[in-house]
């Protein structure tokens, strides 16, 4: 299926296990980075706990040279610096793949298997020797790790060098004390091992025009260049990092150069149910405001977000989805909100969602989601996930067009307003479902009462049955217009083949290398990929098109799933789910297996990576 | 119900403030509450209180949860836009509103249910943020609209109108807020409308979070005999402690006070509280020692009132935050993006 292990120039997988705590993350980015800038595609992801210091976490580079986004589902190289983990972690190298250990204490009753190659070196001892303290000592054992696979695997050196400076700019001590544990390693490797190996990377020029970012500060750089002003929050992994991104931002762009005025709130709340409030009231009084949240904060802003939806005030949710249900696993990636979000609250309620597939849509999108939810008046949820919110993806550059301006929708200034005879907040009058708003301090003839009680098309409370229902079935006809707005689905008829695959979110790439294998195997997929709740007219089309629909998601129940057969006329017996909900972000062998044991039911494949997910 | 239009119909002769505006310009929907609740007569001196201050209609913001004091906010100014959100959560969509205006004056409108239980922990927080805005709880000790549960602001022994006595002590507004550093602090009873319109003024007027704890007996559900939270039970135990007199700016000439019987403090404007002492005692401008003696007299059942603490110079959100004065909603959206120029050398970062 795969060419064999030994052969492969820029297209193999490196896991790196260490312990929380111990710098290994700063290592990590030197060795995904150094890559990166020698003009190779590569992939970072990150598998943490929830946690401070000390426990298991592991780290998986991928070096493709064809550009693949998502795990393969393999690993050529582990790096074994954790004594905790280290039996599960030998275990999970493919044959012919390649042990990285610290032989400082040498374990002979591990290394039981025949089909891999060990590579001991002393990084503990060689550290000891060469520097002092126990934190400088154990800070530098990683960054030595390091050192050894720039010998394994040829890396630049040079390049490595210059990261470093970049990094400790302002403490060039640092930058010469990292590079002699780099050089410690290199050598040691260098002298003992036959270097590089035959997996090693080559000088591309592929990585042009590209950027690493991740997802959470992305999505915050989207909302500068939306202009929003107003952010409240409660912290919650794996969303913080978004809204650390956006503050970040504001110090350094938002922050008048004559006056010292800083034109943003930043408004760390008492808890999510504050901070959703927070973001309504300054939309209704019309500012670009938004939250970013995780799964248990959307189960707080219930309540609010179905004020928001029946009082038509806009909000910009970001909710990077974590595993659940409950706590769940704070540090582990899943879509398992979709329907959550998409029905968020008590009674007749649905809201627009968008589902970005990588940090590049999540800048776009989270610039989008400020233009709809002022256009469509209701609250706007962006959902990412962990995978592409705290991970670094190799991107296009991101894009501006200085001539957008906001979309601030159906907004009536003074002038507007005084030409009417009389100023009603919720009536219908271009029929598209969407009435016109007024903001705080207009003019008293543009004020009305915002309330989540029944209220007549005229804003006024009612407890009429006529005039509820002329509201309520007003907000359908939006929901409607909605379906016309929202981003449209990503679809890829190529294939022309009666089966189709159907995703959404950070399945993307997991789903395009799948179709690449499949199709090297003679099974042509069409594609779609869809990009926001409510489902638009082309999604309809896609689904019944095809006579075997494969629906990926990451999650055990199928919401996505849920969501199709509820939201849209397809025929649930052509519905076929792939569900990977382990906690790691979906790899592309798990959609080919997948697929394939549809498809060619014999031979039986094996479950092994199915169980990875 | 407030779909019911109240005429707008007034006599030529009725008096004009500043803005030649009556009265009925301050108004809002007809009251939907009982006949006799105390609400509404709080509803009138909030009419009363912006008339005087001349207030434009439109840029008085009002706020609410819910409740039977939530529903008042649809009964004043009209002009200005009303909010009324879910049950304990004003507090934080009057934070976002202010956020986005600073510029516009928020009254919340509140009760003890949606204040001392279901939002306690918001109303906490709006005080620590010193949120400028004037909020009033409309105090009763009792649920209306779900008809007679005790609130939590029911005192140890009061009796419900079913026969039931309360056992849990009361959380009481005034001292949790002066414990928080609340800077301006006040107790009233919607019976006594010399004592509350000036208090209004000054809370609109102060630059952080005014609260107002409003006594506002329940004529349904908890104005009987062995409730402490009746018409002729708060007449006979409120006390009042402090009088304060507000005095805007362009009326500062006529104010006539003389020294030595009244305190003046400036507010962040140039206007003026002038307080009064009532009790011989009590210092209003000294947290710790104003926290102890309304503690005392509480212990003797009696219900102090008025301002019972201020401190006009705390800073309030905005300072702290440093947000311009322009309001954050009108901040030209070209001051805000760094442009396509900009995004070049943000990305140099990531690569």
């Amino acid at each position: 299926m795969s060419p064999a292990t030994s052969a492969r120039i820029n297209d193999f997988v490196i896991k790196i296990a260490t312990v929380n705590g111990t710098g290994s993350a700063s290592a990590n980015s030197l060795l995904m980075k150094s890559i990166f800038r020698s003009g190779i595609p590569v992939m970072g992801k990150n598998y943490f706990p929830s946690n401070i210091q000390g426990l298991p976490t592991w780290y998986e580079i991928r070096v493709t040279k064809d550009g693949h986004v998502a795990r393969s589902g393999r690993v050529d190289i582990m790096v074994a610096m954790n004594a905790e983990t280290y039996a599960r972690d030998v275990k999970e190298i493919a044959p012919g793949g390649y042990l990285v250990y610290d032989s400082t204490w040498p374990r002979p009753a591990l290394l039981k298997r025949e089909d891999i190659t060990v590579i001991g070196v002393p990084l503990a001892r060689l550290c000891n020797e060469n520097f002092n303290g126990v934190r400088t000592r154990i800070l530098m054992k990683n960054i030595c790790y390091a050192g050894v696979l720039a010998a394994l695997l040829d890396l630049d050196v040079e390049r490595i060098r210059e990261l470093l400076a970049e990094t400790y700019a302002k403490k060039p001590q640092l930058v010469e004390s990292n590079m002699k544990a780099i050089q410690l390693g290199y050598d040691y490797t260098r002298q003992n091992f036959t270097c590089p190996l035959p997996m090693h990377v080559q000088k591309m020029d592929a990585t042009a025009g590209y950027i690493m970012i991740d997802g959470n500060t992305a999505a915050a750089l989207g909302c500068i260049y939306a202009g929003a002003t107003v952010a409240a929050w409660y912290p919650i992994t794996p969303s913080t990092s978004l809204m650390d991104a956006y503050k970040v931002f504001c110090d350094r762009l938002r922050v008048d150069p004559e006056t010292g005025a800083r034109n943003f709130a930043f408004i760390q709340a008492e808890d999510e149910l504050a901070a959703i409030g927070m973001v309504i009231g300054a939309a209704w009084n019309g500012t670009r405001a938004f939250t970013a949240t995780s799964g248990p904060g959307i189960s707080l802003m219930n309540e609010f977000l179905g004020l928001a939806y029946y009082a038509e005030v806009p909000a910009v949710v970001f909710d990077i989805q974590r595993v659940g249900p409950s706590t769940g696993m704070p540090t582990r990636t899943q879509q398992c909100d979709l329907m959550e979000c998409a029905y968020a609250s008590h009674g007749d309620t649905r809201h627009v969602c968008l589902y970005p597939a990588n940090p590049e849509e999540c800048f776009y999108m989270a610039a989008q989601a400020f233009d709809l939810t002022e256009r469509l008046q209701t609250p706007v949820l962006v959902l990412s996930d962990i995978d592409i919110g705290m991970n670094d993806w190799m991107c296009r550059d991101l894009k501006w067009d200085d001539s957008y301006r906001p979309d601030r929708g159906k907004m009536l200034a003074k002038e507007e307003v005084l030409k009417l005879e009389k100023f009603y907040r919720y009536q219908d009058k271009d029929g598209d479902g969407i009435g016109y708003r007024t903001l705080p301090g207009v003019h008293p003839k543009a004020a009305y009462f915002t309330r989540g009680s029944g209220h007549s098309q005229y804003g006024a409370y009612t407890e009429d049955s006529v005039e509820y229902q002329i509201v309520l079935d007003r907000l359908l006809k939006k929901w409607d217009t909605a379906k016309k707005l929202v981003p449209r689905a990503v679809i890829d008829a190529t294939a022309a083949s009666d089966i189709g695959i159907v995703s959404i979110g950070s399945c993307d790439g997991a789903v395009r290398e799948a179709m690449d294998v499949l199709k090297a195997q003679g099974v042509g997929v069409d594609y779609m990929r869809v990009r926001a709740f409510p489902f638009s007219e082309d999604v309809e089309r896609f689904l019944s098109a095809h006579k075997v629909l494969f629906v990926v998601e990451q999650n055990r129940d199928a919401q996505f799933k849920s969501l199709l057969t509820l939201e849209t006329a397809v025929e649930k017996s052509k519905l076929r789910s792939l569900l990977s909900y382990s906690g790691l972000p979906i790899s592309s062998t798990f959609i080919v297996e997948g697929v394939l044991a549809e498809v060619r039911p014999t031979p039986k494949l094996q479950p092994k990576d199915a169980a990875h997910g | 119900m407030t779909f019911i239009a109240k005429p707008k119909i007034a006599h030529p002769s009725l008096p004009k403030n500043g803005l030649g505006f009556t009265r009925r310009d301050y108004e809002g929907a007809l009251s939907t509450l009982c006949a006799g609740c105390g609400h509404d007569s709080i509803t009138a001196a909030i009419v009363e209180a912006a008339w005087e201050l001349s207030i434009e209609p439109q840029n008085l913001v009002k706020l609410s949860g819910i409740g039977c004091s939530s529903k008042t906010t649809a009964y004043f100014v009209s002009g200005g836009h009303g909010f009324n959100s879910v049950h304990g959560r004003m507090p934080s969509i009057a934070m976002g509103a202010n956020a986005a205006n600073r510029q516009l004056k928020y009254i919340g409108v509140s009760g003890d249910g949606d204040t001392l239980s279901i939002g306690l922990g918001q109303f906490c927080h709006a005080i620590r943020r010193n949120l400028n805005m004037l909020y009033i709880i409309e105090n009763n000790g009792v649920y209306g609209l779900t008809k007679g549960q005790f609130s939590a602001s029911a005192d140890v022994g009061s009796k419900a109108k079913k026969g039931e006595t309360n056992f849990q002590p009361p959380i009481d507004p005034v001292l949790l807020a002066m414990t928080l550093g609340a800077s301006f602090v006040a107790r009233s009873f919607s019976g006594d409308k010399s004592q509350l319109v000036p208090l209004i003024q000054a809370g609109l007027n102060h630059n952080g979070f005014a609260l107002i704890d409003v006594l506002s007996p329940c004529v349904t559900f908890n104005d009987h005999e062995g409730s402490t939270k009746s018409y002729a039970y708060t007449r006979e135990h409120y006390e009042p402690a402090v009088h304060a007199d507000f005095i805007p700016l362009e009326r500062e000439i006529t104010a006539n006070y003389g020294p030595g019987e009244a305190l003046p403090l400036v507010m962040h404007d140039g206007s003026r509280i002038v307080l009064r002492k009532c009790e011989d005692g009590y210092d209003p401008t000294n947290r710790s020692a104003a926290q102890v003696y309304i503690q005392e007299r509480m212990k003797d059942g009696e219900y102090l009132t008025g301002l019972l603490f201020v401190e006009p110079s705390q800073n309030e959100f905005h300072t702290l935050n440093g947000t311009p004065a322009e309001p954050l909603n009108s901040i030209p959206y070209e001051k805000l993006s760094p442009g396509a120029k900009g995004l070049e050398k943000i990305l140099s970062r990531y690569r």
